[in-house]
């Protein structure tokens, strides 16, 4: 058995089209915006060409909405081939529970702990030495894109930071524009913040809350100075009233906005609306202010499936979405990072390239997923949104918001 | 109460109403005119603006007839929207609702008056005390039950599939049709059970030559009522099903929330119609007897 | 009624049980059995996966420390007084205005019943249209020289759950004028005349003779709008996804997000549990009134 195994990951690694041993598998994601679907097209191009059949299971919503469907089908015993979920804390749970198929020889087969970089995103799949996803791509939520046409409508510079940004916003708002584009859904707002928190208290109050959840420094004063800046950008946002992060980029793309804190996927949207990056708009890592990814990302779990041959061909999926070829397919598409360090992304536009350079540098930090459970996350997109979008005052939101953490230590 | 809606035969109770063009016509007229524009305008911009273009409808204004009248949008909705790599629009949603429907509605049907039937006619010792119980549980929110749902699909291997989802529509239409059959049954004289039961007629012999025959109208009832609610749940569709059989009312959402670039508010328009459109005509063509099966929820026990 | 009870042993009457085991497994299993379990696991800390691990009232005591929640509970309170307000009274008066001899009566009860066969996901979605502030009403007063009116419910926070009751009545006042209208006809045409003769002004007779005999109407709508009313999720999923912000957050919505995207059921067992509480509160004192005394059936 074991053996059989082995030969058919190496059968896979090397992505032979298996003819007449076509199996289907039904792929659930939440990949649903212009970009996104681009990308996830290639995913399905490359397996199909394989000799297998893509079965697309396409949840609208974000994945908010997709991850309960995903998890109770798994947990209601009817499992898909394949699912998307953030890599980190969002699928240990039913790793835990033994529902997930162990991809530990497909991964030895492949050497993925020598190509994929950083290594943490291995890690974030490993539970117990066991590795139980695929990491496709890494996602960094902390940039600000900027409209040069509304700035350019607006009679001023493109700002180059945070603070250059803020101090815009007056003459931005004055041309009628809105300063920042904000999604109602509650991630975005969570996410603003993060970025934010990163930009005015510094990576180091970051990581010691994040990382070390020192609870000292999440009470302390350097994160009151972030409340009080969000409190500050929220007035910023006031007038933008869409929905999706995607509706939002638009007001960027079509310069009624500003700019819009965001993660490196609304590159995509740009792409797909045919901009050019440094000359219709302009990326921001790290809200300009610190150069930093943080390596979140998107990562593939396999349920277990009763069936030898929908497991040959989880096996082989997962194989064939670390190859090199796909991965810089998706990602070109994606906008995002390629989880792999071998390969040449030429191909990429500027914003890429930042993106590439900070992550060659080693400026790196664990997302949000990564460190905290579902349940605090949740909390903090509850308190985010509430936050953001009403006059909640930022006292009172910094405790409840250590509370949040507190919840999860 | 239930034959008090459908039966046009009682008189209205108001005294008798006077000149034509007297203050209180005008009155009486006017007010009810002004609500039916209320009842009627979000209908009427539905279909406005999904005969509109794109251009249009960023120019125009909502309530205005089209300038140039154009079908795309009922095309896109039924046949090209997009939910990730899916585009095959809503008519995927369409034949899931159908294929759900059918086998929910004549199962929910056949289950509730046959229980119906032998709640009255039959009766045992604790019939009356399940009875309450199953009206009361009409009333416990569908929270507290989703997950225990989804654990009792899975020990019977139905999760995911459409008979899980058939069978959980059977469940909570029973409260209501069960009522509504228990109560239809019970206004049938009783001396031809009784005759039927010296002729020597036994349960089934009863039900399939007597009660059946008689109680046409309120099967028809019953089946406005499962056609509309199953066709338009939504909660039920959303945990019990996969994607692939999403029915119509989940994959409308979404298909208006999945936005790849601009939003198209006419395809989604036309979409909400297309949607809408079963249980519309289904009112529309059964007129007083939805009346008669929507009233059925004011019967008390 | 006709009662075939025979002396109570298994075997008799066995047709009879045999067509009620739908309902008894319904009753026993679903509506018994799912919700002492879900009661059960509200005391535990499950997380992704139900476990027995009980931790006392500790989900409760977040849930009620949580301003989400405190939001949601506080959103269907005004919500439901509104909905409840409106609908009954609207409803009444529409049906007596529909109890005055008029021409069209079916045109008009027509019109006003349709939108009760839409789904709360259709009527969200219209409503959402109509209110859109860059298009809707808010757009067309403006364009007609109106410039600076603002109609935007859906993007305030402070007017969001007006917008909703918009939709909600569009929906369901029709509904409740079609129960009341039925009320008002099973009233003896005597009382009508007997008011008549002693010469009282209409409204007084509807205000001091027939709403005091349609109590049971009324308490009727009062449960079936209220039981609804706390189900409320559907439509705000499809119109507001509880925004702006958290401010039209439902308890369904808190339950939802928690047992399955928070991946924290005993936390959605908890909220659940709150919710049917709510409705025994609701409930338990209508069926007193409605059985209180006499035998049920």
């Amino acid at each position: 058995m074991k053996t059989f195994k082995l030969a058919t990951a190496l059968a896979a690694s090397v992505a032979l089209p298996s003819i007449g041993l076509a199996t289907e598998l039904e792929v659930t994601h939440w990949w649903t915006s212009g970009g996104e679907a681009a990308a996830v097209a290639e995913l399905a191009k490359a397996f199909d060409a394989a000799g297998d059949k893509w079965i697309d299971g396409a949840i609208a919503g974000g994945g908010g909405t997709a991850r309960p469907i995903m998890i109770s089908r798994i947990t209601g015993g009817d499992p898909m081939g394949a699912t998307q979920f953030n890599h980190g804390q969002q699928a240990l749970e039913l790793v835990e529970a033994g529902l997930m198929l162990d991809l530990t020889d497909v991964a030895e087969a492949n050497n993925w702990k020598d190509i994929v970089y950083p290594p943490s995103l291995l890690d974030s799949c490993t539970v117990d030495g066991r590795i139980y996803c695929a990491p496709v791509n890494i996602h960094s939520p902390e940039w600000l894109w900027l409209s040069n046409k509304a700035y350019a409508d607006a009679g001023i510079p493109v700002p180059t930071n945070w603070n250059e940004f803020v101090a815009s916003a007056p003459a931005l708002e004055a041309a009628g524009k809105i300063p920042l584009a904000l999604g109602n859904q509650p991630w975005q707002s969570n996410l603003a913040f993060g970025a934010m928190t990163v930009a005015v208290a510094g990576l180091d109050v970051w990581k010691q809350v994040n990382v070390e959840k020192n609870m000292d420094v999440a009470a302390g004063a350097e994160m009151a100075a972030v409340f009080q800046a969000a409190a500050d950008a929220r007035k910023f946002a006031a007038k933008s009233n869409v929905q999706d992060w995607n509706q939002a980029t638009n007001l960027v793309i079509s310069g009624q906005a500003g700019g819009q804190i965001m993660g490196d996927w609304a590159q995509g949207e740009f792409q797909v609306a045919g901009q050019v990056a440094g000359t219709d708009y302009t990326c921001l890592p790290g809200l300009g202010l610190n150069a930093y990814l943080s390596t979140g990302g998107d990562a593939f779990y396999f349920p277990k499936l009763q069936d030898a041959d929908k497991e040959a061909a989880q096996k082989r999926l997962a194989a064939l979405m670390v190859s090199p070829e796909v991965q810089v397919a998706f990602n070109l598409k994606k906008g995002s990072l390629p989880i792999r360090g071998d390969i040449d992304l030429a191909a990429a536009n500027d914003c890429m390239k930042k993106g590439l350079e900070i992550l060659a540098s080693g400026n790196l930090v664990p997302s949000g997923d990564q460190v905290w459970s579902p349940d605090v996350q949740k909390q903090n997109e509850d308190l985010m949104v509430e936050f953001w979008k009403s006059d909640m005052d930022p006292g009172a939101a910094h405790a409840q918001w250590v509370e949040n953490l507190k919840s999860g230590l | 109460m239930a034959d008090t809606f459908a039966s046009g035969a009682v008189e209205p109770r108001g005294p008798k109403p006077r000149r034509v063009f007297s203050g209180r016509n005008i009155m009486i007229y006017g007010t009810l005119i002004v609500v039916c524009l209320y009842y009627i305008l979000p209908l009427w911009v539905m279909v406005m603006t999904s005969l509109k273009g794109m251009p249009e409808i960023r120019m125009g204004n909502i309530f205005s007839p089209p300038v140039e009248i154009t079908f795309e949008p009922w095309v896109k909705a039924w046949a090209e929207a997009c939910t990730g790599l899916n585009c095959d629009g809503l008519s995927r949603g369409f034949w899931n609702s159908v294929r759900i429907l059918i086998p929910s509605v004549v199962l929910s049907i056949i289950v509730a008056s046959v229980n119906g039937y032998a709640l009255i006619n039959w009766r045992f010792k604790g019939s009356d005390l399940f009875f309450t119980i199953l009206i009361f549980g009409a009333f416990i929110p569908y929270q507290v039950m989703l997950y225990p749902i989804v654990i009792l699909l899975r020990e019977m291997g139905l999760y995911g599939t459409l008979w899980g989802l058939v069978l959980v529509h059977t469940i909570f239409g029973m409260p209501i049709l069960t009522l509504l059959f228990r109560n239809y049954f019970a206004s049938l004289p009783e001396e031809l059970f009784k005759a039927a039961r010296v002729d020597g007629a036994g349960f089934w012999g009863i039900y399939f030559r007597i009660m059946l025959p008689m109680s046409l109208p309120i099967f028809v009832v019953a089946i406005i009522l499962q056609v509309t609610g199953i066709w338009n749940d939504f909660l039920f569709g959303v945990v019990y099903t996969k994607p692939d059989l999403y029915p119509m009312t989940v994959q409308l959402n979404n298909i208006v929330n999945s936005v790849q670039g601009v939003k198209e508010y006419n395809v989604n328009m036309a979409a909400t119609l297309l949607t809408g459109a079963v249980p519309l005509i289904v009112y529309f063509i059964s007129g007083k007897l939805f009346v008669r099966g929507i009233a059925a929820g004011a019967v008390k026990g | 009624m006709a009662a075939t009870k025979r002396p109570g042993r298994l075997l008799r009457n066995l047709n009879g049980k045999i067509a009620a085991v739908p309902m008894i497994l319904t009753t026993l299993v679903v509506f018994l059995g799912g919700t002492l379990w879900t009661v059960l696991y509200s005391f535990t800390n499950s997380k992704l996966l139900p476990r027995t691990n009980f931790v006392g009232f500790d989900q409760y005591e977040r849930l009620w420390a949580s301003s989400r929640w405190n939001t949601s509970i506080e959103n269907l309170l005004i919500y439901g007084v509104f909905s409840l307000v409106f609908t009954i009274s609207v409803g009444f008066v529409l049906a007596v205005l529909m109890d005055q001899k008029i021409r069209f009566e079916d045109t008009f009860r027509t019109i006003m019943l349709y939108p009760f066969a839409l789904s709360f996901i259709v009527t969200g979605l219209v409503w959402q249209w109509i209110l859109n502030p860059e298009f809707g009403i808010q757009h067309i007063v403006r364009s007609m020289g109106w410039e600076s009116f603002v109609f935007s419910p859906l993007t305030n926070p402070d007017l969001v759950l007006y917008g909703l009751l918009i939709a909600g009545l569009w929906q369901g006042t029709g509904f409740v004028m079609c129960i009341m209208l039925a009320g008002l006809r099973g009233i003896d045409e005597d009382i009508w005349k007997a008011a008549r003769v002693d010469g009282i002004p209409a409204w007084k007779t509807y205000t001091i003779i027939i709403i005091p005999m349609m109590r049971p109407v009324f308490i009727t709508t009062l449960v079936l709008v209220a039981s609804g009313i706390i189900k409320l999720y559907d439509l705000v999923v499809a119109q507001t996804s509880g925004g702006p912000g958290t401010a039209s957050q439902v308890p369904a919505m808190y339950v939802y997000d928690y047992m399955f995207q928070a991946q924290n059921l005993g936390q959605g067992f908890a909220a659940s549990t709150m919710m049917l509480l709510s409705v025994l509160i609701v409930l338990i004192p209508w069926a007193y009134l409605e059985f209180g005394g006499k035998k049920h059936g």
